[in-house]
């Protein structure tokens, strides 16, 4: 059994209202040191397999549904767990 | 004509586009299921606007994977004609059958308004405007269009911009309202014409997109 925990994040070229808003709300409170701000998505798939086709199997499925590709970029982390 | 309008989960401006084309245009149209894998028979796809499947994940992102789209992607390959409105514009641009992507508004409040447009007039969905300046009413929070620098490039040099903000109201790259592929049979617009057809509910200003396509499509039935 394998766990993926996948983060999803803008691209840097990628202007993102959510994230500008989110920092200029810490700055508005003093917290002036915060020097930016990302907002991604965490999901966690926990699939059986071995772990060759899961890595193919967890690549695809990031970049074909979990990620927008004209916006976003990945990366994903898969650690063995007990079943 | 014979068209039809595509009811994903979630949709809700399904009932309105159809009576836009079969009541206020009196062509033939149907409401078709998402889960319909046949689109034999039909000239005209539209894709209404709404939440297709809550807009889970991302405004359209579960939508490309609905049982249709395998028959709306043959259609458009093809070289049916394709109409996204709002959240249809969202599906079309997941579904990889238009470039570019709608992010959140840059406001990031929900826009509910009338939007004043400037309307490309040489395509077969904008011929029949008799001007060039229109408005049509807007009801969205992820308008923004975004593409690459490239993209937007080919986009403006291959005249495929047919809709564009005359005050932008949601951060939209190049003020982009609207946009064909290239081949121009597939469209996708934030702003909603089937809101427009009909005086008594504010305008007519959309009436003119569908009488183009109908024109073009029964020319060459």
């Amino acid at each position: 059994m394998f766990k993926a925990k996948i983060f999803v994040n803008y691209k840097p070229s990628v202007l993102d209202p959510k994230a500008t808003v989110i920092h200029q709300t810490l700055q508005d409170l003093g917290q002036t040191n915060v020097s930016a701000v990302t907002v991604g998505k965490y999901f966690e798939l926990l699939l059986s397999g071995d772990r060759a086709s899961v890595e193919a199997q967890v690549t695809q499925v990031c970049a074909e549904m979990l990620t927008n590709v004209n916006l976003e970029t990945y990366r994903y982390t898969l650690d063995e767990v007990p079943a | 004509m014979k068209a039809a309008v595509i009811n994903f989960p979630g949709s809700n401006c399904a009932e309105d586009l159809l009576w836009a084309v079969d009541t206020v245009l009196g062509a033939e149209a149907a409401l078709v299921s998402a889960k319909t894998t046949s689109l034999a028979g039909y000239d005209l796809v539209l894709l209404p606007g709404g939440f297709s499947y809550g807009d889970y994940l991302r405004s359209g992102a579960i939508a490309k994977f609905a049982p249709v789209m395998a028959a709306v992607q043959a259609h458009a390959a093809a070289g049916g004609f394709v109409l996204g409105i709002c959240n249809g514009f969202q599906i079309l641009t997941e579904a990889g059958l238009l470039p570019g992507t709608l992010q959140v508004n840059s406001g990031l409040k929900f826009i509910c308004a009338d939007a004043p447009l400037a309307v490309t007039t040489n395509s077969p969905w904008t011929h029949a405007y008799a001007e060039s300046a229109i408005s049509l009413p807007i009801a969205h929070g992820e308008g923004n269009y975004y593409a690459d620098t490239a993209t937007l490039a080919d986009l403006e040099a291959h005249g495929q911009i047919i809709f564009r903000y005359r005050h932008n109201p949601n951060g939209s790259a190049h003020d982009i309202a609207g946009i064909t592929n290239r081949a121009g049979n597939v469209l996708g617009m934030m702003p909603h014409p089937e809101r427009a057809v009909e005086q008594v509910v504010g305008g007519t200003a959309g009436l003119a997109l569908f009488q183009s396509i109908q024109e073009v499509i029964d020319a060459n039935a």
